[in-house]
């Protein structure tokens, strides 16, 4: 009698778990990974890339490794040899800027960090944070520079490595941005003259690689000038970096434009606005969020595309990185330092895309 | 409209702010802005290159800091400016830099078409051949058939195709543009041979995993005489930058160091005393300072003493003098009498 209450208890429905195999880690295992014979195929084959690719990996990278030696010593050695970015890491991080001041270009630095992430909360953008980054700008640009306050001036052809990277990168985005907007607004625009202006600078710098503009701008245009006088080198390249960008802002921006419904533009002018204020008020501020993803995928590969300088001798980071590769104590070692700056470029280019999606996320007025 | 004139005209301000305005004489030029404005190459060891802290360090390099000792009695009065092998020559004539001291080889075009001239030779370079011993070749003349690992664009991709065309043997090109990756390649067997400047291969075996798996060969198939560049037709400033290298040389003749050089001045030898302007005369010839050799020697070294230093034997180089060792030692410098 009490065997038979046993048993109905066993199959009470509510008290019956599911068998051990088809729950917990082994449940989604057999669930996801072996469902069927294709899949299985499939995890196994991945299991056996892994087991051959990541154990190597990590004896090279970690239990191999030397993290502070010198070249000869790694030359020996057959891990991967760190110690060619910490042994070289003022140079590849600051390039030729005077050993003594570095801490120059840090501060620099680690304000703009700073700034850029108090800036990340859009509930702080007033005025007082425009003047917050005008006072920073300078700050940043006389730690740089120097020449006041009994600060030792420091050459703009001593600037190097990671600083000039987000030079370049930073003044190159914030100045196409607005140039972009206005040529997508010029190209839309009913002044023939204006249009085709801008047209055909569009179609002209879309029609042609950076690279060949970089050239242009460091190889062609110093010949135009009249003898002895030349323009800084970063200026020139900052300037073919810009116009490039800008080009590419443009026709984002003019796909948001033509993304407007004709009903934007009439209730504006029903209202009584003029073309500024249309714009200003009623119609950028729809189509740039629309195309917050297109120009954030631009302003990245714009921000990748600051590294091909390099073929113009400015020492960004990855040129520094190749310089210190071209010595022979460290000659053959490019991996770990590629490695190295990989990082660096990706914790940059994260930081926008995540951005960009936090700003979508914040804008979306949808529903 | 007024706004944009003046956005216009700021605008003009910032950019003819960062830069000079030049005349026609590259010495008064350089004296009036107080430095010398020097094109090296910035990635070529022993030649060119930045080290870890960043100051210059190279042959090339020296020879610069040999012409601002000439100029200014201070060989630090010199800045670098890096440059690749595109821009250099641009550079040079739109008057960005005052010296071309990067690795350049001397060629007729060169010298004609591109309104350069050049100066006193500061390396004679050639063409080699780095293969692995276990191939057996002793001559580059076995290497029918080879890849070979190459830089592009300079003229050692030219003369490896050359040197193959003209003998009637087929070679495939694997071209890297990157120099460490370049013997990267090499020792990872994706080509049976790497070709450079022979002052290159010696560096590129010392850092292979084995350096006794390697030979290079004994034909050089190239003349690589490397010489600094100036603007064609500014004599006086050519002059300089000749005489500058000359004073090396021959200092390295006379038996001067930039350790014996203080006691030389006390030298009883007319031509030791003219040489470093005890008895005046050469200075004022070239428009510098009398002393302007022994501020060279003082500050930077003789030929013998910049050469070791850079490239010689006890740096990762490893480089013999050869042809680079004076005329009385079976080389080629030869400096010209200084009276």
């Amino acid at each position: 009698m009490a065997l038979i209450n046993q048993a109905i208890k066993y199959e009470d429905p509510s008290e019956v778990k599911p068998p051990v195999t088809s729950i917990g880690i082994i449940g989604w295992v057999k669930k996801n990974l072996f469902d069927t014979w294709f899949n299985s195929i499939l995890t196994l084959l991945a299991i056996f890339i892994l087991w051959k690719t990541v154990p190597p990996f990590i004896k090279w990278a970690f239990v191999d490794s030397l993290w502070y030696s010198t070249g000869a010593e790694c030359h020996k050695a057959g891990g991967a040899c760190w110690s060619v970015i910490s042994k070289n890491l003022r140079f590849m991080i600051f390039g030729f800027y005077p050993h003594d001041l570095q801490w120059r270009p840090l501060l620099a630095m680690i304000m703009l960090i700073g700034l850029l992430f108090y800036s990340r909360n859009r509930n702080r953008w007033n005025k007082s944070l425009v003047y917050a980054w005008i006072t920073g700008l300078f700050v940043m640009g006389l730690l740089m520079r120097g020449g006041l306050f009994g600060l030792a001036s420091v050459e703009t052809t001593q600037w190097g490595g990671l600083p000039l990277t987000l030079l370049l990168a930073i003044f190159g985005l914030t100045a196409a941005y607005p140039l972009g907007i206005l040529l997508a607004l010029g190209r839309q625009s009913k002044l023939r003259i204006i249009k085709t202006l801008c047209i055909i600078y569009i179609e002209l710098i879309r029609g042609v690689p950076l690279i060949s503009l970089l050239f242009m701008s460091s190889v062609v245009f110093p010949l135009f000038l009249p003898h002895g006088v030349t323009v800084n080198a970063i200026l020139r390249a900052q300037a073919a970096i810009i116009m490039f960008t800008a080009a590419y802002i443009a026709e984002v921006v003019r796909g948001g434009l033509q993304g407007m419904s004709r009903g934007q533009y009439e209730a504006a002018e029903s209202l009584g606005l003029n073309y500024y204020q249309t714009m200003r008020l009623v119609i950028l501020p729809q189509a740039l969020k629309i195309v917050i993803p297109p120009s954030v995928s631009i302003l990245i590969s714009a921000f990748k595309d600051t590294s091909l300088v390099v073929i113009i001798a400015l020492y960004d980071l990855l040129k520094t990185t190749q310089s210190v590769l071209s010595d022979p104590k460290w000659m053959g070692f490019s991996a770990e330092a590629y490695i190295f700056i990989a990082m660096i470029y990706f914790l940059c280019c994260f930081f926008m895309s995540n951005y960009s999606r936090r700003l979508e996320r914040e804008l979306n007025t949808s529903n | 409209m007024r706004l944009f004139k003046l956005l216009f005209i700021s605008a003009m301000v910032l950019v003819f702010g960062f830069s000079g305005m030049a005349s026609a004489g590259t010495l008064d030029d350089v004296k009036a802005k107080g430095f010398i404005q020097a094109g090296v190459n910035g990635d070529l060891f022993g030649f060119g290159k930045p080290d870890e802290k960043g100051i210059w360090r190279g042959l090339d390099v020296d020879t610069a800091r040999a012409v601002a000792a000439a100029v200014f009695g201070d060989a630090s009065k010199v800045k670098f400016t890096p440059l690749t092998a595109k821009t250099r020559f641009t550079a040079l004539q739109s008057g960005e830099i005052d010296i071309l001291t990067r690795n350049c080889t001397v060629t007729l075009t060169r010298d004609t078409a591109l309104g350069l001239d050049f100066c006193q030779v500061n390396y004679y370079d050639g063409q080699g051949f780095l293969v692995p011993k276990k191939m057996g070749l002793k001559s580059a003349y076995q290497l029918d058939g080879a890849t070979v690992c190459v830089l592009p664009g300079t003229t050692t991709e030219m003369n490896v195709a050359d040197f193959f065309r003209s003998n009637s043997m087929k070679m495939k090109p694997v071209v890297i543009e990157n120099t460490a990756e370049l013997a990267k390649a090499f020792f990872a067997g994706r080509c049976d041979c790497l070709t450079s400047d022979a002052s290159q291969l010696a560096g590129t075996r010392s850092v292979s995993p084995n350096p006794d798996d390697y030979v290079i060969l004994p034909e050089i198939i190239s003349k690589e005489p490397l010489a600094p560049a100036v603007r064609h037709g500014d004599n006086q400033w050519k002059d300089i930058v000749n005489w500058a290298i000359l004073a090396t040389i021959n200092a390295e003749e006379l038996g001067i160091t930039s350790k014996n050089v203080d006691e030389m001045l006390k030298s009883k030898d007319p031509i030791i005393q003219r040489f470093l302007g005890v008895s005046p005369g050469n200075g004022q010839a070239l428009g510098l300072d009398e002393k302007f050799a022994y501020n060279i020697i003082k500050q930077v070294g003789n030929y013998g003493e910049i050469f070791e230093r850079n490239v010689g034997v006890n740096t990762p180089l490893g480089i013999e003098r050869g042809l680079n060792a004076l005329w009385t030692k079976g080389g080629l410098m030869y400096s010209p009498p200084f009276k």
